[in-house]
């Protein structure tokens, strides 16, 4: 089993801590999913903050801070300064947005990011495109867990590219993968973890579900079966019918 | 003297980062800081001189995905 910077996940499911109807319900879908992880992040003191971080630290799952909304290396690497220091942990989600709408990496500033953290001592969880090239570089660079989007961040769309994932998956079978952002359905999950990823993460499917902690539930099994399905080795598709019933004793009538 | 926390302009005294926060009420919060822009390691906050016009960023933790 892949681990994560020496940390092996007893669940698949890394889970968002934003956009829940309340703490409590939020608190609860953690709990209904069976999350290994939480993501957080660091924002302005406004008199919440240390009260969310009496409920995050109660769950009991490893914390991993992001650096949502930075727009530049530069802001990307003091946030996650900033994060290290409060969260007391190497681990940082690094996220260098390129573009407003469709909140798409920057792959320059993200390796230029990574390079500069993963000398610094951060474990780096880069939040990527599908794109290869750019992976290896990540990976050169001293990640070693990749974090490709499924679809664009709170989009619900799903895997939009499977082949691309695919291929991910069997360039880097050493790599601990996650499919971070997009996914809207328990099934998107399951499909992600068939394809041989390690986990997946996600925040708004379960945040914004009519009944999020029935939604985070869901998304926990389904990305526990999606493991399962996978490491049980499933059958190839193929485009003509095969039999199951045997026609070996079959009756002349 | 005059300085910007957060994005709104507050008078402190100071002199140092420590002596703000605590001022500010966060004295034992856990929150992480920035001085114009450069983060400012929690060890340093007790030696460095806050001057008129500085940008203090006190970040706590928050929901994020």
């Amino acid at each position: 089993m892949r681990d994560f910077y020496g940390v092996t996940l007893d669940h698949p499911l890394m889970l968002g801590t934003a956009q829940y109807p309340s703490p409590a319900v939020m608190e609860a879908a953690f709990r209904a999913s069976g999350a290994s992880v939480a993501t957080v992040s660091l924002r302005r003191e406004s008199g919440q903050g240390q009260a969310f971080w009496d409920i995050i630290s109660g769950l009991g799952v490893h914390v991993l801070p992001n650096t949502a909304g930075c727009h530049s290396a530069r802001e990307a690497i003091t946030t996650a300064r900033m994060a290290r220091e409060v969260f007391e942990t190497n681990w940082i989600k690094l996220e260098v947005i390129g573009h407003a709408d469709t909140l798409q990496p920057d792959p320059f500033g993200l390796l230029e990011a990574t390079e500069i953290l993963a000398a610094d001592g951060f474990e780096v969880f880069p939040y990527t495109t599908e794109d290869q090239v750019l992976a290896q570089r990540l990976v050169d660079a001293g990640c070693k867990v990749l974090m490709p989007w499924g679809a664009p961040i709170g989009s619900g769309l799903g895997l939009n590219n499977r082949y691309g994932l695919k291929t991910l998956r069997a360039a880097f079978p050493d790599i601990p993968l996650v499919v971070d952002a997009g996914l809207g359905l328990p099934s998107h999950a399951a499909e992600a973890m068939e394809l041989g990823f390690d986990a997946v993460l996600l925040n708004t499917a379960v945040a914004q579900a009519g009944d999020p902690v029935a939604m985070a539930r869901a998304f926990g099994m389904a990305a526990s079966a999606g493991a399962l399905a996978c490491a049980a080795d499933p059958m190839e598709a193929r485009d003509m019918a095969a039999p199951s019933t045997p026609l070996i004793g079959k009756a002349w009538l | 003297m005059k300085i910007d926390v957060n994005g709104e302009a507050q008078e402190v005294v100071g002199p140092t980062v420590d002596d703000a926060l605590t001022e500010l009420g966060w004295g034992s919060a856990r929150v992480a800081t920035a001085l114009n822009g450069e983060f400012l390691p929690k060890s340093a906050r007790a030696t460095t001189q806050l001057n008129v016009g500085d940008r203090l960023e006190v970040l706590a933790p928050m929901q994020g995905g």
